[in-house]
């Protein structure tokens, strides 16, 4: 996705209202990091600096409580055992690890992985470079309201498929996969289920053990943690599953990834899920009221918008809507005081939109016209208010200049248009 | 990206937009790109039968703010040129006035398509329009 960057100023300027611009509203790309996971995280950068792996002094110890302490809260908010809790750098490597991990170590029992078309590209990427190495990938389509048919998923596993990957919640359109029903159907054809989850933890009830996960994918920059960090739970027994690691060395997290631990992350990351685990009802909660608000005071004044995925099964902060006849990344250049993104691509070489929104059926057109909002923690009523008269205005004024809605509203059927080739 | 003062400029005041009635005889109409590429341009040009000057240009795109500016500066551009002077407008001078990163030349080249698309309809309604008995001198 394309975002604006918003154009304004590093420092905050208070508006007429009393919110203060540019308003953050990109919680799917990253979130601000909590004061209570700073604040937990300070003393390990400087009196508490051991490294986790030193046994035999006091400093080394520290670290190494520190580190058990985050192991078991993140446990708990996912309902594993702090033992089947490894630390990586964040998603991406988490899903470089379990894929290549899974797909390595049980090479012998089979070649062929199953996903879906909207993952994120860590995993499509990854099942790509599997593919190169003689593996065999299936790409699950999705149905219109992004949801993968489980019918399609149970034809789809042979007796050479050894992992099903597939997401928790998409990080554009935020579509919760039936990741239950998949991860039984898993387990009851012996396949190994791998979620990257990252956009759903702490924001949605993940629990490994009733849900049937064998890997999961987590990062904490997505749930009010600090970036650079992040953790992959790997099930220990019904079934053991072993990964072959990525990163040789010390032998570090059970073998499964060497290097000496971030420490500090560790424990930001820890801290952001312990609070999750507390918070998450209320929050969840709130924030879906905030996200609906935003979508019932936009759609009520505009015509022609579409919520892009389904709108029942989805994470409560996401709100993603194409507004047709009006380009999106015209659109986010519109509203530069807030920070949001497009599923436009007007600045990628391929011109491509959104693969995820094309993934739908949503045509091209569409595509272009979406903008994704991501609500989180800090969003506030004001801000929403604030946020969608001014997607409001701007789409009005947009319109006004656009030859799609001037031809939509004279009667000509855009599809029938025999559209002039274009010279590049 | 960050866009340049000139691109935002043109995207927060956009020069001659609208729409002039494309029936007529004097008006050129040109529309150019297409909704799934994410760039549409519909440029319209006003010209003086007698001098071959445009008097009048109008625009309306759907795009992103390099192709909303480069087309609002095609309008800007053209009008009080002749045909001939305004069909020697080149994409490259538009990247450079708004400086268009390469990501955003095919937006300037849409523009210059427009200009084109613009003019040759209108030439051509120009050539139906002949009488018959001049064509055959």
């Amino acid at each position: 996705m394309s975002n604006n960057g918003n154009t304004a100023t590093q420092e905050s300027t208070p508006s007429a209202n009393g919110i203060k611009l540019p308003i953050y509203m990109d919680n799917h790309a990253t979130t601000p990091l909590d004061p209570r996971v700073l604040e937990e995280m300070l003393p390990y950068f400087m009196e508490k600096f051991g490294n986790a792996a030193s046994r035999n002094h006091p400093f080394g110890w520290a670290a190494e409580e520190a580190v058990e302490l985050s192991r078991e809260r993140i446990a708990k908010l996912i309902g594993a055992t702090a033992k089947e809790i490894i630390f990586t750098s964040g998603a991406t490597e988490s899903d470089n690890l379990a894929i290549k991990g899974v797909a390595e170590m049980y090479r012998e029992k089979g070649n062929h992985i199953i996903t879906a078309v909207t993952e994120h590209k860590a995993v499509l990427d990854t099942c790509k470079h599997l593919e190169k190495g003689g593996f065999r990938v299936t790409y699950l389509p999705v149905q219109k309201d992004g949801l993968v048919d489980l019918d399609e998923l149970k034809r789809a596993i042979d007796d050479k498929t050894i992992l099903v990957t597939i997401m928790a919640a998409n990080n554009e359109i935020g579509v919760l996969q039936p990741i239950a029903e998949i991860g039984k159907l898993c387990r009851e054809r012996g396949v190994i289920f791998h979620s990257d989850a990252v956009q759903a933890i702490g924001k949605v009830p993940v629990d490994v053990t009733k849900m049937n996960l064998d890997i999961v994918s987590i990062t904490a920059h997505k749930l009010y943690g600090p970036k650079g960090v992040g953790a992959l739970y790997v099930r220990r027994k019904n079934p053991r599953v072993q990964l072959v690691p990525i990163i040789d060395g010390g032998g570090h997290e059970r073998g499964m990834r060497s290097g000496t631990l971030n420490v500090p992350g560790i424990v930001g990351l820890g801290k952001a899920c312990a609070i999750a685990a507390e918070d998450m009802p209320q929050e969840a909660c709130k924030i879906a009221g905030l996200r609906n608000r935003l979508k019932d005071s936009i759609m009520s004044r505009l015509d022609e918008t579409y919520i892009n995925g389904s709108v029942e099964h989805r994470l409560p902060g996401n709100l993603n809507i194409s507004f047709a006849y009006v380009e999106g990344e015209s659109l986010l250049m519109g509203i530069n005081d807030i920070a949001v993104s497009s599923g436009s691509a007007c600045t990628s070489a391929t011109l491509e939109p959104s693969y995820v929104l094309k993934a739908l059926g949503t045509g091209d057109d569409l595509a272009h016209s979406s903008i994704r909002f991501g609500i989180g923690r800090f969003n506030t009523e004001a801000e929403v208010d604030y946020v969608a008269d001014r997607v409001v205005e701007t789409v009005q004024r947009l319109r006004e200049l656009s030859p799609l809605y001037e031809m939509a509203k004279e009667g000509v059927d855009l599809k029938s248009v025999k559209w002039a080739a274009e010279a590049h | 990206m960050a866009y340049s003062d000139k691109v935002i400029d043109h995207y927060n005041h956009p020069r001659n937009v609208g729409s002039m009635d494309k029936g007529s005889a004097d008006v050129g109409t040109g529309l150019v790109g297409a909704p799934e590429c994410g760039d549409v341009m519909k440029l319209q040009i006003k010209v003086n039968p007698q001098t071959n000057v445009i008097e009048e240009a109008k625009f309306k795109t759907f795009g992103c703010g390099s192709a909303i500016a480069s087309s609002s500066l095609a309008t800007e551009w053209v009008k009080g040129k002749t045909i001939d002077q305004a069909l020697e407008i080149k994409n490259t001078e538009i990247v450079k006035e708004l400086a268009l990163p390469p990501v955003k030349i095919h937006c300037s080249v849409l523009a210059e398509d427009a200009i084109r698309a613009a003019i040759g309809d209108w030439k051509k309604k120009q050539e139906a329009a002949k009488p018959v008995a001049v064509q055959t001198q």
